[in-house]
């Protein structure tokens, strides 16, 4: 094994463990945290599967962000699609590819042009409009670039200057059978994996929290049926229980 | 005069979104409330006046604010969401009603979440920890509380931004933990905080006592009387009465609220429907809201549910009034039920224009029309209505009721440009617990977007007056459109219409009858 392969062999896993162990102490930390009121944004859904509808509107075609912006909506829609060509289509360095895989492979590659105009057009304007450029802070820009790295990167091997990509493969599914291979010392390749490697670690840290954070935002994932149906958070059961009116009476016992 | 300038109109129907002013509104905020009305509301009161001007800080105050800092984003999800997971898209950026009529930075609804953020980042994230520049996590500090306390009550907490921002984010949700923490360490506002333990102390926001409520009644049955020779009743404390009307302070006695509440009598004694006032209960808009204290809002709340067992009856109906209506239908089962001694036919609780439009719909009251002809009315939806609650049983209905019983009552209506109306709505520039002398600036250039509005319409369609279905907002409108050179009396209740427009055929009011006597009988 080159020392570039265990190495890197050894970012992966970390840089997984961190993703999901992150990921996962958040969302259990989303879920624990009660939302002691009903909040969400009117006119809403009166039933579970409107909320479904509500969420998967917002998800899939960004329905809040159109009315909002229409060019933040356009670059962060193109960008956040064609990511998702991108990552399946890179599916294949851990599956083995069958019809559907194969079939996207063109798609995911030219998707990554769109990518690539996705994020230069937010970079743009997070700089060229005065309101977005004083929200922004260093991080910011630096995630914008990290993308951008990435993307870039990945480019680069797909069009420029292939890459050995069935020893990619190999040393991809060593990885998750823990049969390890080596991996090809291209400078591109390892430049775009050590991206994506900062990336993973940043993710459970950072604002890209707003993957799994929306799916447990109140003012949208709530039922508006106050009236009908009572909703009390425990810490506030407590109150009534105990027929207090402050907390900290309760906390005193 | 003021030492600001009042924004000029330009016809056009909205404001143009400005270029950032920093700092513009910068300041000290409203005026803290006194260490007796932070005692009253249950929060620290260990503070005094300070040796030069204004109070100190409560002792420890930084521990003590990250201490409720915490403790908030462990009770409230949305608070701890929102707090991570905003990208800074600038989504939300052109949105509120106060950047644009102010232009400071801090008024956008991410740079406002921010102030708190940042904080929370330094303190509470590994990225906050380490890396505090590149993510923007300052120290929390005493300018930082002073920016906290300035633009925490620069926000109405009208969630307009909240309807834009693709994850929801409800910059509401963070005012009020804002405001939650700052009455930790002794900066609560004057005007919120003083009105509470009014409430209380003597069940209202104005602090009318009960006898001068009864007489106010009694006065206002006259002025029915007068006005249509039959004397309609406006009942206080009556045992045994069907509903319980709970409506704001405000409706006592201030232009135009009261011309709604001699409405909503009319309409009661058409319908032959036996109602009540509580004296104990006297006050419908729950400042409690405002101040993110849900320990407050439910002892506010508790009074209603007490009112009710008292008196017995069956139904809770509420008045105009957006923030009381947000409270009743999002919160008060919640806060104060389960109601299961209520009549279940009717939700608990309903909004006067349900049982108005109800009743228009089968048929019993009879209307003219024609008596609101000298009128084009156009409606300003109210912001905790439009946003933070429903009226009937489909999505949207709070949008519905009021234009449907508008158009049932008046011949002329049209409706404002499409992006100020219904969820997008701009707030009147008074919600939120800023309805105060102390904050006439931003009273003056937040209410600029429905002034652009109304005079768009004004000029347009020949509309001559807007109806409000909100205490604040019809106190905050009268108060600040002579300033955009509208008039007054150009603001009025919806029930005022109605009650313009209702030909009275019952003669006398449907009285309650305690139920000891309907035993005798």
């Amino acid at each position: 094994m080159t020392f570039v392969s265990v190495f890197y062999g050894w970012l992966f896993y970390f840089a997984t463990f961190i993703l999901i162990g992150g990921v996962a102490r958040k969302v259990y930390q989303y879920w624990k945290i009660p939302a002691p009121l009903k909040i969400p944004t009117t006119p809403a859904p009166l039933t579970k599967r409107g909320v479904v509808g509500r969420l998967l509107r917002e998800v899939l075609l960004f329905e809040s962000l159109f009315r909002a912006n229409k060019t933040i909506w356009l670059f962060a829609f193109l960008f956040h699609m064609a990511l998702w060509l991108v990552l399946l289509r890179h599916s294949r360095y851990v599956v083995e590819t069958g019809i559907f895989l194969n079939f996207i492979q063109p798609f995911g590659k030219y998707a990554s042009f769109v990518m690539v105009f996705g994020l230069a057009g937010l970079w743009v304007r997070r700089i060229v409009v005065d309101r977005v450029r004083y929200i922004s802070s260093p991080s910011d820009h630096l995630m914008l670039a990290l993308l951008l790295g990435i993307a870039l990167s990945g480019m680069l091997m797909t069009f420029v200057v292939p890459t050995d990509i069935v020893q990619v493969k190999a040393f991809f599914r060593g990885l998750l059978f823990f049969n390890w291979h080596n991996l090809p010392a291209a400078p591109i390749l390892l430049v775009h994996l050590f991206l994506v490697a900062i990336l993973m670690l940043v993710f459970p840290v950072s604002k890209l929290l707003h993957a799994p954070g929306i799916f447990f935002s109140p003012t949208r994932n709530q039922v508006d049926n106050p009236r009908e149906k009572r909703h009390i958070a425990p810490w506030a059961l407590e109150l009534e229980k105990q027929n207090k009116l402050y907390l900290d009476e309760v906390r005193r016992g | 005069m003021a030492d600001y300038e009042i924004p000029k109109l330009t016809g056009l129907g909205y404001v143009e979104v400005p270029a950032l002013e920093p700092d513009s509104m910068a300041g000290k905020g409203p005026y803290v409330a006194k260490p007796e009305f932070q005692k009253a509301l249950h929060f620290p009161a260990d503070f005094d006046k300070g040796v030069s001007e204004g109070y100190e800080l409560v002792p420890d105050w930084k521990n003590r604010a990250l201490e409720k800092l915490d403790d908030l984003r462990h009770r409230y999800r949305s608070l701890q969401l929102y707090l991570d997971i905003c990208v800074k898209c600038g989504a939300c950026t052109d949105k509120c009603h106060y950047f644009l009529g102010t232009k400071d930075p801090k008024n956008m609804p991410v740079a406002r979440q921010d102030l708190l953020r940042k904080v929370y980042r330094r303190y509470f994230t590994f990225a906050g920890k380490y890396f505090p520049k590149l993510v923007g996590a300052v120290d929390l500090t005493e300018a930082v509380v002073e920016e906290w306390y300035n633009y925490y009550h620069q926000c109405s907490q009208c969630r307009r931004c909240s309807v834009f921002c693709p994850y929801g984010i409800d910059t509401a949700e963070v005012s009020m933990a804002g405001r939650e923490i700052l009455d930790h360490i002794g900066r609560g506002s004057k005007y919120n905080n003083e009105i509470i333990s009014k409430v209380f102390k003597i069940g209202n926001n104005l602090g009318l006592p009960g006898l001068a409520l009864a007489d106010t009644l009694e006065g206002l049955e006259e002025d029915i009387e007068e006005d249509t020779g039959i004397k309609v009743r406006l009942p206080l404390d009556e045992v045994g009465a069907e509903v319980l009307l709970v409506t704001p302070s405000a409706d006592f006695f201030a232009e135009p609220h009261v011309d709604g509440l001699i409405g909503y009598a009319k309409v009661f004694h058409e319908a032959g429907i036996s109602w009540t006032l509580s004296s104990y209960a006297s006050e419908g808009a729950n400042f409690g809201l405002f101040i993110g204290s849900y320990e407050n809002m439910r002892r506010i709340a508790l009074r209603i549910r007490e009112a009710a067992i008292q008196l017995k009856v069956k139904r809770i109906v509420f008045g105009e009034c957006g923030h009381a209506w947000r409270v009743a239908y999002s919160f008060l089962n919640t806060l104060a039920g389960p109601f299961d001694f209520l009549d279940p036919k009717y939700p608990v609780p309903q909004h006067i224009l349900e049982v108005t439009w109800g009743l228009i719909q089968d048929g019993k009251l009879v209307l003219d029309k024609t008596a609101n002809d000298d009128k084009v009315l156009t409606f300003h939806d109210s912001c905790n209505v439009a946003r933070g609650s429903r009226m009937g049983d489909k999505p949207g209905g709070q949008f519905e009721y009021p234009r449907n019983v508008i158009k049932a009552v008046c011949n002329h209506f049209v409706d404002m440009p499409a992006d100020t109306i219904h969820d997008a709505t701009f707030c009147c520039g008074g919600g939120g617990g800023l309805l105060t002398d102390d904050l006439m600036e931003l009273r003056i250039k937040g209410a600029q977007p429905r002034m652009e509005a109304l005079k768009y319409v004004t000029d347009t369609q020949g509309v001559t007056h807007m109806a409000a279905i909100c205490a604040i907002c019809k106190s905050q409108f009268t108060k600040v459109i002579p300033y955009y050179g509208f008039k007054m009396d150009q603001i009025v209740s919806v029930h005022q219409l109605v009650s313009n427009a209702l030909v009275l055929q019952r003669q006398v009011s449907v009285q309650a009858r305690p139920e000891d006597e309907n035993e005798d009988r």
